[in-house]
């Protein structure tokens, strides 16, 4: 059984929360709730009101993008990684649907709970929105490195 | 009713009256005979007068009796006794006095109690009915609670002053005369003194009285106006807890008791002054008596026999005197406290008694079209709301009316649903005036719902049911002892005026249900079709789920419940979704409940405020130690204590994180720390049994999945579940009535419905948890034909005092649902669903209308509409500007025109 403490480490290991107290994570942690899901259930769908960003404990995650034409895959989340943390920033709709690969036990990290934490250390802000930045860059060169591959599936 | 209490009174108990005084009059002969007897018996037998020799007889009973100027005579020779059958004899007859003196007084009081009691009867009911026929303008005005204190405190001395209002007067009136007169016999002098004294005392109390009155009459409007505040300080409490305004509140309440004792007290005075003055004067006679009546005794020119003679017959007047002033003090406190009331109840237009006759027969649906003809309606404050509207609704029109500015549609529609009378104009149904027919036919053919519509205190079925309840559609046979009551009842009803209607009849309408085939279950289609209709069906099953059923009441539904547990059970298990409820397992340990709830195992029932949670109690740490668990508990709950301090001690107390913990506040943490920091520093120091409990009570409420501290072994977990039956074996009495120990095959009347189904924990893993219970728990109570009985449970749900148990809007759909029960053929809705999602009150509006169109009586539905975009749904629109109508077409032909609709809907 992961404690913790456990996910305390685990979440140390994230870009965003390196360098932020042991005992403000494990504020965060307590705040926070465990989610379990099995093999292909939906952790969120691509449309639902983002109110949570999660970190995986155990197991893996895919994440698809909806789109007419089928589901493309975005990628995947495992233990140590975080998703869903564009909701920490916005409000706007989950730009993608999760769904588990295998058993799958997440943290899940309320909005409200983030931001509180947020607002009380100013330096944690500055951490965060750096790391936001950094993964929202990745983001898009990945999805500039898929979207230059398209015309040759096209074609 | 009449202005002056005492013609109100007699003119409803004349005869009573009349009766009692003549029943008072004929006891006085054996109370009179009775005061004479204790003489001759002392005289006669026992000090021998007339028995001089020992065998001296006397006659007993030997009367002769003549009636002056008549020549009238009647007689009695009596019966010869000797002196020791004439004491017997005496003796017998003063015994017999007591006893018949005694049973006309038990009879006289007990006459004029009922007759007061009837009297009360009669003036509350009067007045409650005539609160039920105030005309709507006058209802503004008034205070329900200042009504309420009039009817039952301040009418309540009428009831006591009945039995004496005119038998007192006339009784000390007599004596007094009497005994003034006797004074008269023995010295007209003397007699003419005593005469101008009590003219003195007669005239001169009274008038210090006024003061006294004028005073209760303050009293009376002060407390009056204090119920009526009380009453708003509990109806408006949300609004001063939101304004802080307590300290206003107690501020005015303070400034009115203060007036009350002011009154009060100078009431004191007044009346001890007046006493004082009364005894004063009634003192006086008698100085006079031996000062002058002394003087002249003397001086020879009055007879000493006579003087003596005098000042025994005064004995007797301040007595009756002193009484009758009493009684005009009582006389005038209740005319006062009458035409206070009256004041309040007599109104100008009070709507006609006959509009209000009870009719059983079903009403004659179908009537024509509802019009407003050139009608002109008022505000509270005299302004005109509207003004020469004339709007005419035919049968099966669905109707919007919206608001550009000003509040005319509301206006309209009050005025549809007689809530308020039109200044100038008229409402008119079918042909007739609206207001001239009677309630009977309104009230049924017309349906009016707005924000204001009012719960009554009982179950949510009494209030969906209440716009059926205009006449008792059935009559109870009664037998027996029973019958005799319902007898008794009626004819008291009539003795005092009160409408004899029998409330346990069946009074709900059968016959004007909205659902109406012909089948027995219209009425129950009606109910559950109108809750589904406006979205209530899952609130009043939620009522169900939480509520708590007794099992010797309800058998049934907690057979079932068992039965439904082990279902869910099975079907969780099918589905895959076992892991998402932990069961109770008397064997195993329960992870997603608290080490105590383990413990326990049991459901527990919510004492009193002030009784401790059953994990708290002495008896749980008793039973920890001798489990041996005491240190473990100890121990696991210091690791507890380290990290919650670690997580919370740096935030400050106010900090909403503080909310997930569930039973911790700022000052525990603090506390904690102190402990913790107090064992470091001086290790060894020993542990205060409070101390120690406060520590073990953390790891009494710990919850690993929750927590995730990862300190609860499967040691500890082991032990608990040992325990389990420890816990049980010296149960203290007052913890066993609050326990009841879960057992898989059993129903729990301390747990709520839901519990008992679910009898387990939802994990707190599964997100989505308890909406799968929700769908899987809903799929077998379909199959398990439960939905009808737990509808039924839901329905009696208690609503509260105006329905404030529920939320502001199940009162609002409860309202709606209410309207839909019933068969009308109009149905006015005034703004009925405010503060709703819009997107909700459209699917409600569109329901409404759809299961109204459905009926076979072609019904019209008039909405004023908050939300304009909802117009779409009706087929005519009507549109108010500053109180007139500006449009008045189809929807359709409006959405085309570019008028003031189209920029209201835009």
């Amino acid at each position: 059984m992961i404690s913790l403490n456990d996910e305390v480490k685990l979440l140390r290991q994230i870009p965003y929360f390196g360098r932020i107290d042991a005992f403000k994570l494990k504020l965060l942690a307590f705040t926070s709730s465990r989610a379990c899901y099995e093999g292909g259930q939906i952790v969120f769908h691509q449309g639902d009101a983002s109110d949570a960003a999660y970190v995986v404990l155990r197991g893996t995650a895919e994440i698809v993008a909806m789109a007419p034409g089928g589901e493309t895959s975005l990628g995947e989340a495992t233990a140590g990684t975080m998703f869903g943390e564009l909701c920490l920033v916005s409000d706007a709709p989950r730009l993608s649907t999760v769904r588990a690969l295998t058993a799958l036990e997440l943290l899940r990290i309320p909005r409200d709970s983030f931001l509180r934490l947020v607002a009380d250390n100013p330096r944690m802000s500055a951490e965060v929105s750096r790391a936001l930045a950094e993964a929202i860059r990745d983001k898009a060169a990945s999805l500039a490195r898929q979207l230059a591959r398209v015309p040759q599936r096209l074609s | 009713m009449d202005k002056n209490l005492l013609r109100y009174i007699w003119r409803h108990t004349r005869s009573q009256q009349i009766w009692i005084l003549a029943i008072v009059l004929v006891s006085m002969i054996p109370y009179f005979a009775a005061f004479d007897l204790p003489k001759q018996i002392i005289n006669g037998p026992i000090q021998g007068q007339g028995f001089e020799s020992p065998d001296a007889r006397a006659l007993f009973m030997a009367f002769d009796f003549s009636i002056p100027l008549t020549g009238w005579n009647m007689s009695f020779d009596g019966i010869e006794l000797d002196r020791m059958s004439m004491l017997m004899a005496l003796s017998a007859v003063f015994l017999l006095l007591v006893i018949v003196n005694g049973l006309f007084k038990f009879y006289i009081n007990t006459y004029k109690g009922r007759l007061g009691e009837r009297l009360l009867r009669r003036i509350r009911y009067e007045l409650v009915d005539r609160v039920l026929r105030f005309p709507p303008s006058a209802m503004k005005q008034v205070n329900g609670a200042e009504v309420s204190t009039m009817v039952k405190d301040e009418v309540e001395p009428f009831g006591g002053f009945t039995g004496d209002a005119f038998v007192q007067p006339a009784l000390l009136g007599g004596q007094a005369s009497a005994a003034l007169f006797f004074i008269f016999l023995q010295n007209v002098w003397l007699g003419l003194i005593a005469a101008v004294m009590v003219a003195i005392q007669v005239g001169i109390i009274p008038k210090m009285r006024r003061r006294l009155i004028d005073l209760g009459r303050q009293r009376q409007i002060t407390a009056r106006h204090l119920a009526g505040k009380v009453g708003e300080i509990v109806e408006g409490i949300d609004t001063i807890h939101a304004y802080d305004t307590t300290n206003f509140e107690r501020a005015d309440i303070a400034h009115r008791l203060g007036q009350i004792y002011r009154i009060r007290f100078e009431l004191y005075q007044w009346k001890f002054i007046v006493k004082f003055f009364n005894n004063f004067l009634s003192q006086l006679t008698p100085f006079l008596f031996y000062s002058i009546g002394g003087y002249f005794a003397l001086r020879g020119s009055l007879d000493v026999g006579q003087l003596v003679a005098v000042i025994n017959a005064y004995k007797d007047l301040p007595g009756p005197l002193k009484e009758l002033i009493d009684w005009d003090q009582a006389r005038q406190d209740v005319q006062v406290k009458y035409e206070q009331v009256l004041e309040q109840f007599e109104l100008p237009h009070l709507i006609e008694a006959d509009r209000h006759a009870l009719s059983a027969a079903t009403p004659a649906f179908g009537l024509g079209p509802l019009v407003a003809a050139n009608i002109t309606v008022t505000d509270g404050a005299g302004a005109k709301v509207i003004e020469g509207v004339s709007v005419k609704i035919e049968r099966g029109e669905t109707v919007a009316v919206i608001d550009n500015t000003g509040s005319g549609g509301e206006a309209l529609a009050e005025a549809f649903g007689r809530l308020v009378w039109p200044l100038a104009g008229k409402v008119t149904l079918g042909d007739a005036d609206l207001l001239e027919l009677p309630e009977s036919v309104t009230g049924r053919a017309i349906t009016y719902v707005s924000v204001s519509s009012y719960f009554f205190h009982g179950s949510v079925k009494d209030n969906l049911l209440y716009g059926l309840k205009h006449a008792p559609t059935s009559t109870v046979s009664y037998s027996g002892r029973e019958a005799a009551t319902r007898r008794w009842e009626i004819q008291e009803a009539q003795l005092a005026g009160n409408a004899s209607f029998d409330l346990n009849a069946d009074w709900i309408d059968r016959r004007s249900t909205s659902i109406m085939r012909g089948f027995s279950d219209d009425l129950k289609q009606s109910v559950l079709r109108a809750l589904d209709a406006v979205q209530l069906t899952s609130d009043v099953m939620e009522l169900a789920l939480h509520s708590h059923v007794d099992p010797e009441e309800n058998p049934v539904i907690a057979e079932r419940a068992v039965k439904m547990r082990h279902a869910l059970r099975e079907a969780l298990q099918r589905e895959g979704l076992g892991h998402i409820v932990a069961h109770f397992d008397p064997t195993a340990y329960n992870p997603e409940a608290t080490v105590a709830e383990n413990l326990l195992f049991a459901a527990t029932r919510k004492g009193a405020a002030h009784e401790t949670d059953v994990a708290d109690t002495p008896y749980v740490h008793e039973v920890l130690q001798r489990a041996g668990l005491s240190d473990l508990l100890f121990d696991m709950g210091l690791t507890i204590a380290e990290n919650l301090v670690e997580i919370f001690a740096d935030l400050p107390p106010e900090h909403p994180f503080f909310q997930q913990l569930e039973r911790l506040s700022a000052e525990d943490i603090a506390g904690y720390q102190q402990f913790l920091q107090k064992r470091k520093t001086r290790a060894g120091q020993t542990v205060t049994e409070e101390e120690r409990r406060g520590i073990v009570r953390l790891s009494l409420h710990y919850i690993e999945p929750r927590y995730r501290f990862g300190v609860l072994t499967a040691q500890i977990m082991d032990q608990v579940v040992a325990a389990r039956d420890l816990f049980y074996e010296n149960l203290p009495a007052d913890l066993r009535d609050r326990i009841e120990r879960y057992d898989p095959h059993r129903y729990m009347a301390a747990a709520t419905l839901r519990e008992n189904v679910l009898f387990g924990k939802l994990s707190h893993r599964v997100p989505d948890a308890a909406a799968n219970i929700r769908r899987i728990a809903g799929r077998i109570m379909d199959e398990m034909g439960m939905r009808d009985s737990l509808m039924g449970l839901g329905l009696e749900f208690d609503v509260g005092s105006g329905g404030r148990r529920l939320t502001v809007t199940q009162r609002h759909k409860l309202s709606l649902a209410r309207a839909l029960v019933r068969r009308s053929d109009y149905y006015i809705f005034n703004r009925a669903l405010p503060g709703l999602d819009r997107r909700i009150q459209e699917e409600i509006v569109r329901n409404v209308i759809d299961f109204l169109r459905e009926q076979d009586n072609n019904p019209s539905v008039i909405w004023v509409l908050s939300n304009t975009s909802l117009s779409r749904l009706f087929h005519r629109v009507i549109v108010f500007d500053r109180g007139t109508v500006v449009e008045d077409d189809t929807f359709e032909a409006l959405d085309k025109e570019s008028g003031i609709f189209k920029s209201l809907v835009a």
